[in-house]
């Protein structure tokens, strides 16, 4: 996979299979300290102790359709060979937590990709489940929360027009409110770096 | 195409909405499900559903539900995306791009047509 979004996308389907009715996507972006961390948190069924480092085994799955799941291990690859982590953290019955950390800068640090569609699918598709979305850059945020949304629109499509553009709307402004001048602000940065040797 | 800006608009939007569903019966309910299983994300089905939804919001498409699976055992064939409309038979293509779920969106949900070209025997 190509970008983060396609990976957190990846994950929150887990999410799904656990049975979930409340899932929460954390994105942060820290350019001072210079780390990249993304949460997903469940209150699904939980994974049993003994279970967690087979999970992180490409040769493990709990689908019944094929022998191997590699969507974990890929994370996990991807994320220690930028400085980063994948770490699991479940109770039975509680629900599942997962960490995975990157240096930011790392230059083979996945991109973020297409971070909204990844939401907007989860939102759209799984009418029943709780998304919540928090995502910052440095000290600015943005929380997505669909509950009173998929309350009021309880019995309609989600898919209907009107209802889809507005939550892509609601997602999409609020991510490039947040992303937007943190993103010049780096490029100035980078601009600056590239700068410096002439001038010297 | 009304927007909505506020809570009010969307319980209006709600009040439309279950009053169109009211008016068709339950075989006219159409139903897409996208793949999404690790496999059908690597294999573009994020792209794949992002067409799909993105059609839907052009061309004003009512009453057709968009959700998504896990992997269904057919891998190599991913994106993989299933159509239902009604009390029919559900029917499954492999390997749907951008153009393909376009055009699967004009023939089957919208004409009514199956699309044999993309469509897997299961």
């Amino acid at each position: 996979m190509k970008e983060l979004s396609l990976h957190i996308l990846d994950i929150a389907e887990n999410s799904v299979a656990a049975a979930a009715s409340k899932v929460t996507i954390e994105v942060r972006e820290d350019l001072v300290s210079d780390r990249l961390r993304i949460r997903i948190s469940d209150n699904g069924k939980g994974i049993a102790p003994e279970k967690i480092n087979q999970i992180l085994d490409p040769f493990t799955t709990s689908r019944t359709t094929r022998k191997v799941g590699l969507g974990i291990p890929l994370l996990k690859a991807a994320a220690e060979i930028c400085d980063g982590f994948l770490t699991i953290e479940s109770i039975i019955g509680k629900g599942t937590n997962l960490i995975v950390e990157f240096r930011h800068s790392h230059i083979d640090r996945m991109p973020m990709g297409d971070l909204t569609s990844t939401i907007l699918q989860l939102v759209i598709s799984y009418p029943n489940i709780n998304w919540i979305f928090i995502y910052s850059m440095n000290e600015k945020e943005f929380i997505f929360n669909d509950q009173l949304l998929k309350k009021e629109l309880e019995g309609i499509s989600l898919s209907e027009p009107p209802v889809l553009s507005f939550i892509r709307q609601e997602i999409e402004s609020g991510y490039l409110s947040i992303q937007t001048p943190a993103e010049n602000q780096k490029n100035t940065l980078k601009e600056e770096q590239k700068c410096q040797p002439s001038i010297v | 195409m009304p927007t909505i800006n506020s809570l009010d608009d969307l319980k209006k939007v709600r009040e439309e909405a279950l009053r169109k569903r009211d008016l068709k019966s339950a075989s006219g309910q159409k139903q897409i499900i996208i793949g999404m299983g690790t496999c059908g994300i690597a294999a573009g089905a994020r792209e794949t559903m992002k067409a799909i939804l993105e059609k839907i919001e052009r061309e004003n498409l009512t009453g057709i539900s968009v959700t998504q699976t896990g992997c269904i055992g057919l891998c190599e064939m991913e994106p993989i995306v299933q159509v239902q409309v009604g009390d029919s038979q559900r029917i499954t293509y492999g390997k749907v791009t951008n153009e393909i779920a376009a055009q699967i969106i004009d023939k089957h949900i919208q004409g009514g047509e199956i699309f044999k070209e993309y469509m897997i025997n299961l």
